[in-house]
Parts: C-alpha cells; structure tokens; sequence
C-alpha cells in the first residue's frame, strides 16, 4: 500500500470529522432527525479511513521502505519484525496518529453502542467527539506528518532506539492511550449534556462504562510502563516521579474520582454538577499529559523529536478544548438542576471524601509537575521537584484515603451506621494488625512505618474481603443460602472488592521493596558466589553473544539455596546495538515466589573481574499484579448487568483491540 | 442534621482537608525546590551536608579514578568550579568523560560528594535538561 495513500485517507478523515463536528450538532439545535443521524456513518467512516491510514504507515515499516522518512529516522531492515510493527508508535508522528486511531476507535464505539441513546445525546457527543479528531488530525498533518518522502531513498534506516526495543512497547503505549483517550468519551457526554442542558442519573449510567473502561486501560497501561521501567533501565526503579509519569497518573486519580462520583449521581441523583466538572477536568488531565510529553517542554525517554511549533500548536489545542469546556461549563452549569444533599455518615459520604481527597492529590501532583515550568517562565530560575517533594505531600495526603476504603463499600446508602460498619471489619483490622506486628519482628531491618504499611496493605485487601462475605450474609444463614447469596451478589461488587484488594496488593508491594530492598555490589570474575538473603548466586561464564541487530556480553549466573538447592541459571548482559552503537543493560531477573532477584553488571576492571550489582525485592511482583487484579475488577464490573441495562453496552464485550493491530 | 448544617459540614470538611493539602505543598516546596545544583551554584551557596540534593555538570576529562572495583571517584563540573564525586556502584551505560551525568546523594562533612545514584545521558539525543541548559548558559554546551 502506497503511503500517499495513507496520507490521502487521513486528509480525508480529517475533511470528514469537520462534518462530524458541526452537522449533528446543527441538526441537534433544530431537532433535525436526518442532520443528527449523519454523526454516526460519519463517526464509522472516520474510523475506517483513520484505520486505512495507519496501515499504510505500519506496511510500510514492515517492509522497511526507507523512501519514508519516517521510517528512515526509527527503523532499520534487522530489526526483528515485532519492532518493525511497534516502531510505527515508537517516534512522535506515528504515536499521534496511534493517539487518533484510538479516538476515532472510540467514536465508532460510541456510534455502534450508543443505538439506545437519546437521538440528540448520541449527536452531540459524536459530534464533541468529531471536534476532537479534528484538531488532532490537523495537528498531524501541519506539523507532524508521518507521511513524508525522503529523495533519494537511503539504503539502510538509522534504526529504533534500542530502549523501545521490546515487548513493552507493543503493550504500554496502546494500553496507556486507550485509557488516555477513552476519556473523551466521558468528555463528550458532559458536553453534550452541558449543550443540552438536561442532566440525569441515566446520563450518569451512560458515561461509567465508558470511564470504567478507559480506567481499565489506563491502569493496565501505567502498571506496564512501570514494569517495562522496572526492567529494562538496569536498576530496578518502579517509579521515579517523572514528569511524564506524573502525566499518566493525573488522568488516572481523575478518573478514579470520576468513576466514584458517578456512582453517586447514578444511585443517589446528586453530586450532578460535580461528575460533569470531572469529566472535563479528567479529559483534560490526559489533553495535558499529551501535551506534555508530545511537546518537548520535557525532556524523556518519551520525548521523541522537539520541535517547537509543535508545543505551541498542542498548547492551542489544549486551550480551546480546557478553556472551551470550562467557559461552557461555568455559562450552563447553573442551569442544570443540582442535585441534593445528604448525611455525612453514608455512602454517599464516604465516596465523596474519596473525591475530596483524590482530587486534593491530584492537585498536588499537578503542581509538583508544573511548577518547575511555571518558575522558568516568569522568572528564568531552573528548579527541579523530585521524589522528596511527592512524598511529602502525596504520601501523606493518600494514605488516610486508603485507611478508611475498606468503610465505604460497607456502608449503606442515605444513613450508615459507622459503629456496625467497625464492628464488622473488626476481624480485618486485627488480622491485619497481627501481619504488621509479625513483619516488625520477624523482618530484619523492617520499620515500624514499614511494619505499619504492610499491614495497611493487608488491611485493604481483607476490608475488601470482608464486603464480600457480610453481604453474602456468611455467619447469619445457613452455608447453602450464603453460597447462592454471594453467587447472586451483583457483579459491580465483585468489581470493587477486586479493585480495592488491588490497591492493598499494590500497597503491600510498594512498600516492602522501598523499605526492605537489600543490595550486594561485587566485582566478580568466573566461579565466584555471593550471597543474598539466604541465596547463592554463582558467576558461571562471560560469554559474547551475537543477537539480530546487536552484539553483547552474556552472563551467567547460576543461582541455588544457602541450603544447596540448585535453582537453575540466571542470564544478565551488556548489549551493543550496532546501528546507533549505544549500549543497554538487560537485567537478568528471576522471580522467586512474589519476590525478585535482581541481576545488572557493569563494567569490566582492569583485572578481567566484572562488576554486578544484585537486588533482593521483596513481595515486588505484587505492585503489577495488584494493578492486574484492579483491571480483572474493573472488567467484572463492567460484566454487571446493571450496568447494561438500559445502558449503550453491548451483550458482549466490545473488542477493543480489534482497531489497534 | 438540617441542610444548613450538612452543607456546613461539608464546606468545613472541604476547607479543612484543602487546608492541609496546601500546608503540604507550601511546606514541601520550600524545603524541596532547590534541588538540582551545578557546581558553580554550590560554590555561591553551599549546601549543608548531609542534605540531599541533584549534583549536574560533565565529567571532568581525566578525572575517573578506581579505588578498587566497584568504589569510584570524578570530578564533576560546568567548566568554572568543580566538585569531586565518591560512588560505589554500577556506573550507567554511557557515564563517559566530558559527557553530562546527574548524580544524587549527599555531601560528607569534607566536600566530597557522596552520591547513591548516578544517572548519564539516555542516547545521544537526551541529556538531562537541566545540564543541557546550564551548560549552554556557560557556553560549554557544544551542539552536535
């Protein structure tokens, strides 16, 4: 496929989302039926065209037609295939244009899903949406054209940059943009609902699955880049507060509050106003973390090419679409009618705390990343916030939050009674209790904070438990009736259960690998051992090793008990790619139980020994697989039949990867 | 409770945890926002030992000493002052000479930076921004 034909497509696409933008939402001013109806052939179009266009680029990075610039800076003819594929995202221009994919994706989703919405809700949203596609498409074409020739074609491509080659870039981007921009659509919906005027608890039970999803994917995305961090950097780190990282997570604690505020207008009709403002601010978050991160106002891993017309055409965007909304929001907010109040001590209560406080930490993160940027414009001084900052003021403000999560589920709506609610969690907070206090003796070198945050952890994951069981009424009837009760338990409480015990797990994980991480630094030569919390790690042999498009030192280490068990081998090495001749690290890793043994090597003395740095990380699978266990929640949840009910889901669930590959 | 008095609650309890938030942030910004020094800003205002901060600059040509294998000592400077770097670890893929690094950790009570991470230039697009633009301010900065 030509690539002109590609570019031809997206300009197409781009001709077609103009007409998305405005004639549905002409027709749903006029209560014309036959303009509304055009948003979603429209929508479906879009979608096709974007789709053709992305091909045209993926085709020709599987056939290294180097003829492509685009193809030229970022590929090479022995990378291996998989990295031909992902390399399409793995520069600025094809990750825009991934970005565009995903929201035309999501439009048709909406197009196909949406058949039950009311006729002017589902034009005004597919029409907000075409308004999005629109001004990234042209941002795109002017500036960020993937499509360009190169003449005369070179022979050969200046190859990937070797960090991006690996499975996660197959994985992290389009799992991280599928929540980024599946935030749109709650977006669309608040301001179609704002044009409207009209805002009910169905419009609330509309936009959660929707959230739900793109929270879903937002969660998988930044748990993938972490681990891909995790591994591929040669130290282990999980999270560095990085800009571009804080950038993920400002979208993910605003659709975490925006998934339980919505909860609370689908239930209780109120916090109306509330769900609309975080719906835009949310999206907004994710428009910022794009920008970000695409505009090279930070430098990263991330951060491709810096071109400054770039930064100032997505700051455009960014303005029209957060200022827009805002201004739009704060001229018809006060006509929509607010929602009422209630109890302190209830459900609704407690989910509203659980705004107050994400939101709070959201701010906080917020201006911990844009501070050093704000200081530098106006006054030229160059500052850097760090990790001490985050902690101080996240840790602090978060940690609370997950103290009382276990509360809230077990709360009743309208009126709830915080004594019985304490007294049956009564057995978690004991049990989590002993697991802290056996950690504090037990665990050489563990803290009390430490102690302490692992039982908080327990105490998160047995809280979420416990919901289960005292609403299978286990202790109350007999064992036949609890078991078809909690068969019969709606699976929306599955899904919180689930995504609360992920947090604990999470918790659990990050806490003992920040608090009880040990290290050995040794320079070893072949036949030495060291040892590591109770292991033997041998080095066997150095060895070279020629992969497809790099060169590097293999090592091997053989690994067993103190006890002599042998546990088998263990492989780290430095590797050389040869095309831009830039060294990496592959760690060599081996998962023992829920911890890991860390392997990374350094240089070689002048002595012929050759340094390695070992990491003993406690319980530290358990920060992703926590994540997991927060997506398989959040995928029950989106199961429930309340959910579809009346509700733009389908019967089965949407197949969200087709549009990708 | 009346509606008045929920939407007391309400306010107060939103007022009080904003409160704090701000406290925070206040707090954490005043003690955390300088944290990355080139040798030059230390020269002007020397940093307490033991105080953890972000040390930036290029390797000073020469400057790389081994004690024993895995214990190394360099120079890091901006051109006109120069602090001296004690690490024990792993050096990263392209720590090089007269190439940027950013290293972290804290002073000893004798002027030598004790530093716990040492963090060199990604590939040879990406050099951590702060270095860059310091660097070109002193004029050091070659482009290439």
């Amino acid at each position: 496929m030509s690539i002109e034909f590609g570019h031809f497509a997206l300009v197409l696409a781009f001709a077609l989302a103009l007409v998305q933008m405005t004639v549905p939402i002409i027709g749903a001013q006029f209560k014309n039926d036959t303009l509304m109806r055009v948003g979603e052939p429209a929508a479906l179009t879009n979608f096709m065209l974007v789709a053709l266009s992305f091909m045209a680029l993926t085709s020709a990075y599987i056939q290294s037609d180097f003829s492509v610039l685009n193809v030229w800076e970022n590929s090479h003819s022995a990378k291996p295939l998989l990295y031909k594929i992902t390399g399409t995202w793995g520069n600025h221009e094809g990750s825009m244009l991934l970005w565009v994919l995903i929201l035309v994706f999501f439009g048709a989703l909406v197009a196909v899903f949406g058949r039950n919405l009311p006729l002017s809700l589902r034009a005004n949203v597919l029409g907000v949406q075409g308004a999005i596609s629109c001004a990234f498409m042209i941002f795109i074409l002017a500036t960020s054209n993937p499509f360009a020739r190169l003449d005369p074609a070179p022979m050969e491509g200046r190859d990937l940059n070797p960090i991006l080659q690996d499975i996660g870039l197959a994985v992290h981007p389009p799992l991280l943009y599928l929540g980024y921009v599946g935030f749109s659509v709650a977006f669309s919906f608040a301001i179609a609902a704002l044009i409207e005027g009209r805002l009910d608890a169905a419009w609330a039970r509309w936009v959660r699955p929707w959230t739900l999803a793109a929270w879903m994917f937002l969660t998988g995305g930044i748990a993938m880049g972490s681990y891909w961090a995790y591994y591929e950097l040669g130290w282990g780190g999980f999270w560095f507060w990085d800009p571009v990282e804080n950038a993920s997570l400002l979208p993910w604690l605003g659709g975490t509050a925006l998934l339980h505020s919505a909860l609370v207008m689908e239930k209780r009709s109120a916090l109306k106003i509330w769900t609309v403002l975080l719906a835009i601010l949310t999206f907004s978050l994710s428009l910022l973390g794009t920008f970000l991160v695409r505009s090279g106002v930070l430098t990263s891993v991330h951060a491709f090419a810096t071109d400054p017309a770039r930064g100032v055409f997505i700051l455009g965007i960014l303005v029209l679409f957060i200022g827009g909304s805002l201004a739009l929001f704060a001229w018809r907010a006060a006509t929509l009618t607010p929602g009422g109040l209630f109890q302190p001590i209830s459900r609704e209560g407690a989910l509203v705390l659980n705004n107050l406080v994400l939101t709070t930490a959201t701010a906080t993160v917020l201006i911990g990343t844009l501070y050093p940027l704000l200081v530098e414009a106006v006054t030229g001084d160059k500052i850097s916030v760090g990790a001490p900052f985050f902690n101080l003021t996240f840790g602090p403000l978060i940690l609370p939050l997950l103290v009382i999560v276990p509360f809230g589920p077990l709360l009743a709506w309208k009126r709830g009674d915080i004594w019985a609610v304490s007294q049956r969690l009564f057995w978690a907070f004991g049990a989590a209790l002993v697991v802290a206090l056996l950690a504090f003796v037990m665990v050489d070198g563990a803290s009390v904070l430490a102690a302490l945050g692992i039982g908080l952890g327990v105490w998160l994951v047995l809280g979420a438990l416990t919901d289960l069981v005292v609403k299978s009424g286990f202790g109350k009837a007999a064992p036949s009736v609890v078991f078809s009760r909690f068969k019969g338990l709606p699976r929306s409480v599955f899904g919180t259960a689930l995504a609360h015990a992920g947090i604990g797990l999470t918790t659990i994980g990050i806490i003992s690998v920040t608090t009880l991480e040990t290290e050995r630094i040794a320079a070893m030569q072949p036949g030495e051992t060291v040892e590591i919390e109770g292991y033997n790690l041998r080095f066997d042999s150095l060895r070279p090793f020629t992969g497809p498009n790099f060169t590097e030192d293999q090592a091997t280490f053989v690994l067993s008990r103190v006890t002599g068990k042998s546990l088998g081998e263990v492989v780290s090495s430095k590797r050389l790619y040869t095309a831009r001749q830039m060294p990496t690290t592959e760690a060599g890793i081996r998962t023992l139980g829920l911890s890991q043994l860390y392997v990374s090597l350094g240089d070689q003395t002048p002595n012929g020994k050759i340094v390695v740095r070992i990491w003993w990380k406690p319980m530290v699978t358990l920060i992703w697989l926590g994540s997991l266990v927060m997506m398989v929640g959040g995928t029950v949840s989106l199961l429930d039949r309340r959910l579809r009910v009346g509700a733009p889901m389908p019967r089965r669930k949407p197949a969200v990867q087709g549009g990708v590959a | 409770m009346t509606r008045k008095q929920k939407r007391l609650a309400l306010i107060a309890g939103a007022i009080g945890f904003l409160g704090a938030a701000t406290g925070l942030t206040l707090y954490a910004l005043g003690e955390q926002t300088s944290y990355f020094y080139m040798p030059g800003d230390l020269a002007e205002n020397p940093v307490a030992a033991g105080q953890r901060i972000r040390l930036g600059g290029l390797v000073e040509k020469g400057s790389i000493e081994r004690f024993d294998d895995t214990h190394v000592r360099f120079a890091v400077t901006d051109g006109s002052d120069t602090v001296t770097v004690r690490y024990n670890g792993i050096l990263p893929d392209l720590f090089r000479e007269e190439q940027g690094v950013v290293t972290e950790g804290v002073f000893d009570g004798s002027q030598i930076f004790v530093a716990d991470t040492v963090l060199a230039k990604h590939d040879e697009n990406y050099m951590p921004r702060e270095v860059a633009d310091s660097l070109k301010e002193k004029g050091v900065w070659q482009e290439n």
